[in-house]
């Protein structure tokens, strides 16, 4: 069993969360080109080590930030959102001016929809 | 006979023709230059000396022959996809491994057992009946059938309602096999290997060589290799290189899970897989129960096991053949699962001329061995798309034109 350390809820077991996939600013949708939302949609760094990304804690819908290891498969530290970005404004910023909550984040989750093979 | 082997056995030497011939020195240029000596890298090398007389190859591996997820998939063979394209594209699959031991001359065990997909619940039904009928248009044998005909195929199976999930009915396709997937490889490595072709291991990329556009070569741990063309076929390690080539790909790198049990007498001998439960299990033919579920929650670089992994299977698994709780799991492992956002594969050209691109094989790479050889072959001798991969074109991305094969992934339905 592995903790996650949510910030709204403290420590709990990963099964109570669902990954959310990488952090990338989201372009405008009413000025984005189709390469645009193709490369935010579909296109992932998919790095070996430290990286910055979405997790949900499922039963409370709470989403957050994590930074991961994706080699050692160790969670390096957790925030909220806001802290996320007071630390590190993004450049292109990560959500269109006006809106607060990330709401219609992680479209590129996948966590849940596990494949088997066969 | 047993005299000349015992005679053989005992001689000081044992005249054979070398399984591999190797080659020990890199050469400075070469027309194609193939990154990844797995199943996928090997079988393209071997249809591009065969099919188009480009014997002129080096097929570079930063690890050692086939050891990456050829070696580490559940061995599956199959052609009852969901969408049209897949079912055409798997079908000429299954085709090609029927031959293949002939093809490869080696034994590559191809066992054709029956292929069931369980339906617990009336949306796997509908799912199941709509694969049938677009297997059946297009030539591949899938019918769907009901409990009871469940248990007179399979009658090692619960199919009684007092499971948690009672199974309904299932997707039958008897052509469904498994085949040795390591002789798979070594079997194209060595006919590769006999047509002039050159496999390196233990050689690692560094760097892929662009000019004005174009692939030119790759810089490698042993030096610099020029190269009329590149391909690249990593299956986990896709988005790495990819990014060498200045390629950002649909790739989540997620571990995949399999296990076996200690080895007991035939008593399974068809496949099983439920997309709802997100089990699978097959018999080898040395006797191991082959088992294994949904990739792993997230994404991660590590073959490491998990203990949440075997709870989930196991407790499907025992519910479905309650025999399996005299079994004791003999060994576990885990393969690096490219993950597209379609559940197909990434097969063809990409943005950089004279750069091909065979990824994307998430859980379904070692059935597509042979095809995708064939076709990446092609591909790369005339520099076209082949029609049968078209659709699965690192372009329809940008065209929003996604092949959606979830359903037929065995993603829950």
């Amino acid at each position: 069993m592995k903790i996650v350390n949510c910030p709204l809820n403290g420590p709990r077991n990963i099964s109570e969360f669902v990954w959310g996939g990488e952090v990338k600013p989201m372009p405008d949708p009413a000025k984005a080109t189709d390469r645009e939302w193709t490369e935010y949609l579909f296109l992932e760094e998919n790095l070996a080590g430290d990286i910055t990304e979405w997790w949900l804690h499922a039963p409370t819908n709470y989403w957050f930030i994590a930074r991961r290891n994706t080699i050692t498969d160790q969670f390096l530290e957790t925030m909220t959102y806001d802290a996320f970005l007071a630390r590190q404004p993004l450049a292109s910023a990560v959500i269109p001016s006006g809106e607060a909550e990330p709401a219609a984040k992680p479209v590129t989750g996948g966590g849940d929809t596990g494949a088997t093979s066969a | 006979m047993p005299f000349a082997l015992l005679k053989y056995g005992l001689s000081r030497e044992h005249p054979d023709d070398p399984h591999f011939r190797w080659k020990p020195d890199l050469k400075k240029t070469y027309d194609v230059v193939i990154i990844g000596a797995g199943g996928h890298g090997l079988a393209a090398a071997y249809h591009l000396a065969k099919d188009h007389g480009i014997t002129n190859i080096a097929v570079l591996e930063k690890g050692w022959l086939a050891g990456g997820n050829t070696a580490r998939n559940t061995t599956i063979v199959r052609a009852n996809y969901l969408t049209p394209e897949g079912v055409a594209f798997y079908k000429e699959s299954v085709e090609l491994f029927r031959t293949l031991s002939n093809e490869l001359d080696i034994n590559v065990m191809y066992s054709e057992r029956g292929h069931f997909t369980l339906a617990h619940t009336d949306a796997a039904m509908r799912t199941a009946r709509w694969r049938a009928e677009v297997n059946k248009h297009l030539g591949v044998n899938s019918e769907v059938i009901d409990s009871a005909e469940v248990k007179r195929i399979c009658p090692t199976m619960n199919v009684t309602d007092e499971a948690r999930y009672p199974i309904l009915g299932a997707l039958y396709h008897p052509p469904g096999a498994i085949a040795r997937h390591d002789a798979v490889a070594w079997g194209y490595a060595k006919e590769a290997m006999k047509r002039g072709v050159e496999v390196h291991t233990q050689t690692e990329v560094k760097k892929i060589l662009i000019e004005n556009g174009r692939a030119i070569g790759v810089e490698t741990n042993r030096g610099i290799i020029h190269a009329g063309k590149v391909m690249q076929a990593v299956a986990g390690s896709s988005s790495h290189v990819a990014r060498m080539a200045g390629l950002k790909l649909p790739i989540k790198t997620i571990p995949l899970q399999a296990c076996v049990s200690e080895p007991v007498k035939p008593i399974l001998d068809q496949i099983v897989v439920s997309g709802s439960l997100h089990v699978y299990i097959s018999q080898s033919a040395r006797g191991e129960m082959v088992m294994g579920g949904a990739t792993d929650p997230y994404g991660l670089y590590s073959s490491r096991s998990t203990l949440d992994f075997k709870e989930s299977l196991m407790g499907h698994m025992l519910e479905l053949f309650p025999f399996m709780g005299e079994l004791r799991i003999l060994r576990q492992w885990a393969g690096m699962a490219d993950m597209t956002p379609d559940f197909s594969p990434v097969m063809g050209l990409t943005p950089l001329e004279n750069y091909y691109i065979d990824a994307g094989w998430g859980t379904w790479g070692f059935k597509a061995t042979p095809v995708c050889g064939k076709r990446m072959a092609e591909c790369v001798a005339t520099g076209r798309q082949p029609d049968l991969i078209k659709p699965f074109a690192l372009s329809r991305f940008s065209t929003f034109d996604l092949v959606g094969e979830k359903g037929a992934a065995s993603v829950g339905h």
